[in-house]
Formats: structure tokens, C-alpha cells, sequence
């Protein structure tokens, strides 16, 4: 069934400990999905791009002695053609031994610099952009926002995600958040099951997108960039996807400065909304909006086929 | 329009309509009151009351708290601070004043059978699912599959509900002050829907019975659901039952407009007595 959630302050308000409030919704979620959980998060632009990526899955680390020093060569080659690239890492980080942050200062075609690094065998990258960091791992939001750090990350919004996996495997690749490949700062979370995943993702495949996983829920994530790349907005975008996705679906969608949310034509998938004069939360249940709010507060379905953006 | 003329009367004064594919409802005889007998429902008193602060309970400790609470003979129950949690409120079989001083999430009072409830909030999916009689009054807007199933009693909703409203409605009486989404009154089965602002697409779809009303406009008529003609009896029915919640229509309730099964899917006419069971 999943769990989605959203948060974006309104233009005025900088900085909010988005980590710690999508934390907290996305745990009152966690009866909707066990399998993992993930979030994508913008923070403060420091003129730097940060990429996330993983370098194995978790699973890997229990089954394999030499996946150790795999990690190592995977990561030294990585470190290798970041600079090939011309792109200079300003700091490296890891939160597990499998995923890490770097921040690079690189001004060139993001499409041929993560293409170039996803090349090397068991690389992934989660996201790319100058203030999106997509984290997703296995576990509830508690173990992943440890885990992360992502109990004092500040920004200014936030989509997550808590999964049962029924579509394809329990593992980080399958696991949302979804970026936008190649759009740098556009991520993806999604709730229920796309009936022309396969035929959609064969002709997107054939126009020269790349698909990570095989969730249903990564089609959504390459549409809008398939859109995006012939210069449609995301609001055209999203009301488009309405005809174009089969099956029953809620999902939202997150830019550098923008929150989007798309309802199938049956309203078979839940979504609550709550809009206040500083901030906008969403969440497949109310009880995650709550978690914010210590009080009464008006909340409201969208109706189906909708489609709503919300500007930061 | 038709006159009243045109209609039978029960004896204990309530109005029945004729069998024929339509609108049947019938009510509660006093020679079945020997077997109105329940597990689990208790003789309170309304005079009685209490208070629950739910801010650190589950729902589980609220439903068996508000259970301890009737069987000591309380019938008025306060509700604090429930916070949008699911499954609260359910299996009630009997009277009681309930009142929740905040939202509901999924299936809030399900399978009720007898309390007046008042949620000062929002409820999320599934409100009132299995309603059988009482009354639910919501004062802000609802999720989806509002009243599913119910067959009996009020179920009212000042604001706004989600899709599918009233699926499967087999009794009963739902009333949206606002608007309702897609597929409401899908294979409506009996009872009575009023919406008062719009409705979405494929309203009534697949409908067997029953009747539904709309204030506002309707996006689309589903497969079987057809206009109906309004006569003077519903116009002083619908008059009369908003009025009991305080509820206006946009353009007044002569302005409704009314829809009906446009073909005989089912004659449901083996009806089960005053839609009680024996409880063995």
C-alpha cells in the first residue's frame, strides 16, 4: 500500500528542520510500508552540486566476503572519474559503508558526468542537483533518519516515503524517492500500481532514458523527465500524466523550488492536504499531518484527476 | 411534479414507498422489539457523562475505554484530542451522546448501531462504514468511501467528501453539506444520498436502488443512473431533514435535482426486518 508524504514552506520562510518533521510524518506512515523508507530533502544552495549514490546494496553486505573491497575499488574509481570529469570534490561524506555524499564543484553536462559514474558496476546515483539529497534506505524512517543524520537537516522542503514492496524487490534500488534522470533538483515518490509500466518504459527506453530499478513507481519519475527534456513545465507535465499512467495512483513530485501532487481519474489512492498561510503538508493519511500539529487544523481529499503545485 | 397523493403512508405515520425497483424503505415494527437484543450493548444514561483525553492512547485503549465507560452505565462520552487516529469509535451498539473534540482518521465509528456521534473535526476514509443506525454528524469535510455500506440512520457531513461516497449504500440517509468526488452512490443499493453542492463523475453508477440528490452540478451520470421526477414528498423530506442539521442547499431544495436507477438490476423486495438481526 506505501505511505507519501510532503512538506514545502512557503517563500519567506528560509530554513525549517525539514529532516525532522518529514521524520516524524513519515513514521506515523510506517504502518503503510515496512520494507524501506526514503526522503528527498532540498537544503540551502551553496553553489555546490551534491550527489548521492550507493556503491552496493545493503543486502550484498551479508552475503559476500569480497564486497568490502569492491566497495573500496568501486568508490576509488568513482573519486577517479569524478575527476576525469572535471568535477572537484569539496567534501565526501558516508552515512553506511554502501552510500555517500559528495559535494562537487562542477559546472559541466550532469547527463554525461553521472552516466560516465554509473558505468562502474554496482554504482547508483540517487540524485544529483544543487540542493536535492536523495536518502532511501531499508528500515522505518527512524532507523533511516539515524542512520542519515537527517534528524538536523534544514531546508526548505520534502517528499518522502514508506514502502511495501509488491511490484519488485526489497531493496534501496527499488526503494523511493525516484529521481528525475538527468534534470538536476526533481524527484519522485509514489503510492499504488502503473499497469503500463512495460510498455511505457520500452518506448522511454528507446528514446534514451535510463531506468534503475524495475518499480512501476520509477515510470512516473522518467515521464516527467521525458517532459521536461521537450520543454513541457511540470504542471503540464503532471496534468498529462493523468492519460498517460494506467492503474491507480497518488503521487508527488518535488523540484528546487516546487511541490506537485497528480491523482488518478478514480481516486483510488489516498491523500490528505492540509494548507496553511506557511507551509503546504500532504501525506496519504492525516495522522502524519498531525504529527506537526498539536492542534485542530483543516484538511481536505483532492478530488480525482487533480493535479496541485505549490510554489516555495 | 407529483402530489402526495401519489403515495401511501404507514400506519405508524412514516412514509413507504410502493415496491417497484425504487426507493423501498420500511421501519421498525414494535413486534420485533423481543429480538433487539445485542452482545455488548449496554443500558446507559445520558445524564451520565465523562471525558477521555486520547492524546496518549491507542486506538484499542480508546474503543475499550469508551466501552468500560457504557457498560458503567455512562452515556455521554467526551472525546479529547483523538489526533486523526484510525478505527476509533467503532462497534458501538447502543444509545450514546459521543463527541470527539478533533478529526478521525480511516473507518472512525464503523459498525455502529445506535449512538449519536459528533466528530468537530475531519474524518479521513471509510467514516461510518456498516452504519446501522444513529446519527454521525462531521463538521468538517470527509475522506473517501464516506458511509460505505450503511444501512441505516444519519450520516452528515457539513463539508466536503472524497470519492465513493456512500459505495454500496444499502439504507440510510447521507447527507454532504459540500461536495462529493467520483463514483458517489456507486451501486447504491437503498437509502438516500443528498449532496448539496457538486458531484463528480459517475455518480450512481451501476446504482440497484435507492435515491440520490444534488444541489449542484453533476459532472456525469453513470450507467443506470437516470433523473427522477421530484414530487412534493421529497421536497418536504428534504426540507425536513436538512433542517434537523442546519444545513442549506445553494439554490434552495426545490432546485435539487434527483436521480434514480434507470433499470430494475435487482427487486430487493425479501427486505430484512427493520435491518436489525438476532444476536445469537
Amino acid at each position: 500500500m506505501c505511505g507519501i508524504a510532503g512538506i514545502i514552506h512557503k517563500k519567506g520562510v528560509t530554513s525549517e528542520n525539514i529532516g525532522a518533521q518529514m521524520t516524524s510524518m513519515l513514521q506515523a506512515l510506517k504502518h503503510r510500508g515496512p520494507d524501506s523508507t526514503g526522503y528527498a530533502v532540498y537544503g540551502e544552495d551553496n553553489g555546490n552540486q551534491i550527489m548521492r549514490l550507493k556503491v552496493a546494496e545493503a543486502i550484498e553486505l551479508e552475503g559476500s566476503y569480497s564486497i568490502h573491497a569492491e566497495i573500496a575499488d568501486r568508490i576509488a574509481l568513482v573519486d577517479a572519474r569524478l575527476a576525469e570529469s572535471g568535477a572537484k570534490v569539496v567534501k565526501k561524506e558516508n552515512a553506511t559503508e554502501y552510500a555517500f555524499r559528495y559535494e562537487l564543484d562542477f559546472s559541466g553536462d550532469i547527463k554525461k558526468l553521472v552516466d560516465f559514474v554509473e558505468d562502474i558496476e554496482g554504482v547508483e546515483i540517487l540524485s544529483i542537483g544543487s540542493t536535492l539529497e536523495l536518502i532511501k534506505d531499508l528500515g522505518d524512517a527512524s532507523v533511516v533518519s539515524a542512520q542519515y543524520g537527517l534528524d538536523n537537516f534544514e531546508g526548505t522542503h520534502a517528499i518522502g516515503h514508506t514502502r511495501m514492496a509488491t511490484e519488485s524487490d526489497i531493496d534501496i534500488r527499488s526503494a523511493h524517492p525516484y529521481w528525475a534522470y538527468p534534470f538536476s533538483d526533481i524527484a519522485v515518490v509514489h503510492n499504488g500500481q502503473l499497469t503500463n509500466y512495460w510498455t511505457h518504459r520500452r518506448d522511454l527506453e528507446r528514446k534514451g532514458h535510463r531506468f534503475s530499478s524495475n518499480c512501476d513507481s520509477e515510470l512516473i519519475a522518467v515521464y516527467i523527465a521525458n517532459k521536461m527534456s521537450d520543454g513541457v513545465d511540470l504542471e503540464t507535465a503532471m496534468r498529462d500524466s493523468i492519460d498517460f499512467l494506467d492503474g491507480v495512483f497518488t503521487y508527488l513530485v518535488t523540484t528546487k523550488d516546487q511541490l506537485g501532487m497528480a491523482k488518478d481519474c478514480m481516486a483510488a489512492k489516498p491523500m490528505v492536504v492540509y494548507e496553511g498561510d506557511d507551509m503546504i503538508a500532504l501525506a496519504s493519511e492525516e495522522i502524519a499531518i498531525r504529527k506537526l500539529f498539536d492542534h485542530q487544523i483543516h484538511t481536505f481529499d483532492p478530488y480525482e484527476g487533480e493535479v496541485k503545485v505549490w510554489q516555495h | 411534479m407529483a402530489t402526495l397523493k401519489d403515495t401511501k403512508s404507514h400506519d405508524m405515520g412514516l412514509h413507504e414507498e410502493s415496491l417497484k425497483g425504487r426507493t423501498q424503505q420500511r421501519f421498525f415494527s414494535v413486534d420485533e422489539s423481543s429480538n433487539l437484543t445485542y452482545f455488548n450493548s449496554f443500558e446507559v444514561d445520558t445524564d451520565k457523562t465523562a471525558t477521555i483525553d486520547a492524546l496518549e492512547m491507542t486506538p484499542r485503549e480508546i474503543n475499550i475505554e469508551i466501552r468500560e465507560l457504557m457498560e458503567s452505565g455512562v452515556g455521554s462520552i467526551t472525546v479529547d484530542n483523538p489526533m486523526s487516529r484510525h478505527g476509533v469509535g467503532v462497534g458501538i451498539l447502543n444509545r450514546l451522546n459521543l463527541t470527539f473534540n478533533d478529526s478521525l482518521g480511516y473507518f472512525g465509528c464503523g459498525l455502529i448501531d445506535g449512538p449519536n456521534v459528533h466528530i468537530k473535526g475531519r474524518v479521513g476514509w471509510s467514516c461510518a462504514e456498516n452504519m446501522m443506525a444513529g446519527t454521525v454528524l462531521i463538521e468538517m469535510n470527509a475522506g473517501s468511501t464516506f458511509g460505505a455500506a450503511i444501512r441505516g440512520g444519519d450520516l452528515v457531513c457539513r463539508g466536503s467528501v472524497g470519492a465513493r461516497t456512500g459505495i454500496d449504500q444499502k439504507g440510510g440517509t447521507i447527507i454532504v453539506g459540500g461536495n462529493t468526488g467520483a463514483f458517489s452512490g456507486f451501486m447504491m443499493q437503498r437509502g438516500r444520498m443528498i449532496v448539496c453542492g457538486d458531484a463528480g463523475r459517475n455518480l450512481g453508477d451501476s446504482m440497484y436502488d435507492g435515491v440520490i440528490y444534488v444541489g449542484g452540478e453533476v459532472e456525469e451520470l453513470g450507467i443506470d443512473c437516470v433523473p427522477g421526477e421530484m414530487t412534493e414528498l421529497d421536497v418536504r423530506y428534504l426540507t425536513s431533514k436538512l433542517d434537523l442539521y442546519g444545513i442549506k442547499t445553494p439554490n434552495g431544495v426545490e432546485k435539487m435535482n434527483k436521480y434514480v436507477s434507470g433499470k430494475m438490476l435487482w427487486n430487493y423486495d425479501k427486505l430484512e426486518p427493520s435491518e436489525k438481526k438476532i444476536a445469537l
